[in-house]
């Protein structure tokens, strides 16, 4: 198996107590599989994708790449958060180039650079500053960074949150075209159960309080996806069941928080 | 009406009014020169070279003590950024210290390196590091923790983390306490040359009113004035409102 979690934990001191946020998380990644994490918000979807990229450690259980375990970050899983995280002192090629500087020379780097900014359609934005371009194409910049390490493993977190529907929609697309052509192992965080639907090959359903996973669904649809809007259509309505009981479970707790004061 | 318009009628009218009052009410000059006996000043000051003189020698207190309080104010902004312990004893040392105006540290200072230039730049230097220190500081720790994070993920760590991310994160701050440690160390080196020696312009002001040439001390206000807002408005304000701009800070 490409990435494997098992039996995995995680809990936070809050105010004095411990809560546990992610509870008996077990999931098998294979190599060149898109996987989505959908949840309601507070799930600790985010929390799941921040300990695969090692940003924070888990409580108990243990998580392999490749058979070797997660310690830290690296270089062989590139993280896309919600924010671009575009570094505003350098330029969109710079910013790209940003990974590759510590291990190849410099013109080695911009031409790599350079090749990627052309896979999300910004060959010609090389020297633009971040603030110059819309939030789209910072997110598209982003993706273009992360992939410039040329990762085994594409960790995305709500990539596409914060964008108004045209642009998440053409995104969609352009993501779909770089996980055929690079044929990259993709973990990407959402609560758009359109969004999952649209892209992935399976679904991991998360519920809430504390997260763990209600069912993983298989999606064999062929790729590009745009032409079975249909079929997918049943499977919304399986994860909406599936979501309903957890969003009612945040909804009581927030009415028993509001009646206890 | 444009406001350039606006100001400048604005000015010829106060001078006016100025010069006006001086001849109407018989005004002595030891009280109040006016405004034309003030530009004759200023004009024999530079053809005579002794404001060039003056200025030269300032200029040269200025930069020597900026230089050496910008790069104490790095070195000390890292250090309370970095370490929670120099924080909260050398860096509660340093907020307390910033409400002393430092040019009451003169006595001291002419004690400790004589009534010389050497003491005028300590208290340039004084005045100048505390407001940089504490900028940096600022503007290191409002670093954003994304930035941080996500140059984890491009295996960035440790010096190479600190240089390539956390320093250019924190230049706006950097920016602002340059034009505060500017703005600071001008007004320091003022006061410090007004009680202590010359040359300078703060000597030559107080030199000119024991003499009761007012229309010179007028003259040298002016030129400190306009000095003053030639490199903040001119210079500092452009940049840091570019840099605040690009790095997306801007209110505008």
């Amino acid at each position: 198996m490409f990435l494997t979690i098992n039996n995995l934990n995680k809990s936070f001191i809050n105010k004095g107590s411990s809560e546990l946020v992610l509870s008996n998380i077990n999931l098998d990644v294979r190599e060149g599989e898109f996987v989505s994490i959908l949840g309601p918000s507070g799930c600790g979807k985010s929390t799941l994708l921040s300990i695969v990229a090692g940003l924070t450690s888990a409580s108990e259980g243990n998580i392999e790449l490749s058979g070797t375990p997660i310690k830290g970050p690296g270089k062989e899983r590139g993280m896309v958060f919600q924010q671009a995280a575009l570094f505003p002192w350098l330029t969109v090629l710079e910013n790209v180039m940003f990974p590759l500087l510590p291990v190849m020379s410099k013109k080695e780097a911009a031409e790599k650079a350079k090749h990627y900014l052309q896979m999300v359609q910004l060959g010609s934005y090389t020297n633009h500053s971040p603030h110059e371009i819309s939030g789209g194409m910072q997110q598209r910049v982003a993706i273009a960074r992360a992939l410039a390490m040329d990762p085994a493993l594409l960790l995305m977190d709500e990539p596409f949150g914060a964008l108004d529907e045209q642009t998440r929609s053409r995104l969609h697309e352009i993501l779909e075209n770089i996980f055929i052509e690079t044929k990259k192992t993709i973990l990407f965080v959402t609560h758009s159960i359109a969004e999952s639907l649209k892209l992935s090959d399976r679904i991991v359903v998360m519920g809430t309080q504390p997260g763990t996973i209600l069912d993983i669904i298989e999606l064999d649809f062929p790729r590009p996806r745009s032409q079975s809007k249909e079929e997918l259509l049943s499977y919304e309505e399986k994860i909406q069941a599936l979501l309903k009981s957890e969003i009612d479970k945040v909804t009581e707790k927030e009415q028993k928080h509001a009646a206890s004061r | 009406m444009q406001p350039a318009v606006k100001r400048i009628i604005f000015y010829v009218l106060l001078f006016a009014l100025w010069e006006g009052a001086v001849y109407v009410f018989e005004v002595s000059p030891a009280l109040l020169p006016a405004p034309s006996d003030v530009f004759v000043s200023l004009y024999e000051g530079f053809s005579n070279r002794t404001l060039i003189y003056d200025l030269g020698a300032s200029f040269r207190r200025l930069f020597l003590g900026l230089a050496i309080a910008l790069l104490l104010g790095v070195l000390l902004g890292v250090l309370l950024a970095k370490s929670k312990t120099a924080d909260e004893t050398l860096g509660s040392l340093i907020l307390a210290l910033q409400s002393v105006p430092s040019i009451v540290w003169l006595p001291l200072a002419i004690m400790w390196f004589g009534l010389n230039e050497t003491a005028v730049i300590f208290i340039v230097v004084l005045g100048a590091t505390i407001v940089m220190t504490i900028n940096i500081r600022t503007g290191i720790i409002n670093v954003p923790p994304l930035f941080i994070k996500a140059a984890k993920t491009m295996n960035y760590r440790g010096l190479r983390l600190f240089t390539k991310v956390t320093m250019p994160a924190s230049i706006p701050y950097a920016v602002t306490g340059l034009r505060l440690a500017w703005a600071f160390a001008w007004r320091a080196l003022m006061a410090g040359e007004l009680l202590s020696a010359g040359p300078g312009l703060g000597y030559s002001l107080r030199f000119a009113s024991d003499f009761g040439d007012m229309a010179r001390v007028i003259a040298i206000m002016i030129l400190i004035m306009l000095i003053g807002i030639i490199v903040d408005l001119l210079f500092f304000q452009r940049v840091e409102r570019k840099v605040l701009r690009k790095w997306g800070l801007a209110t505008d």
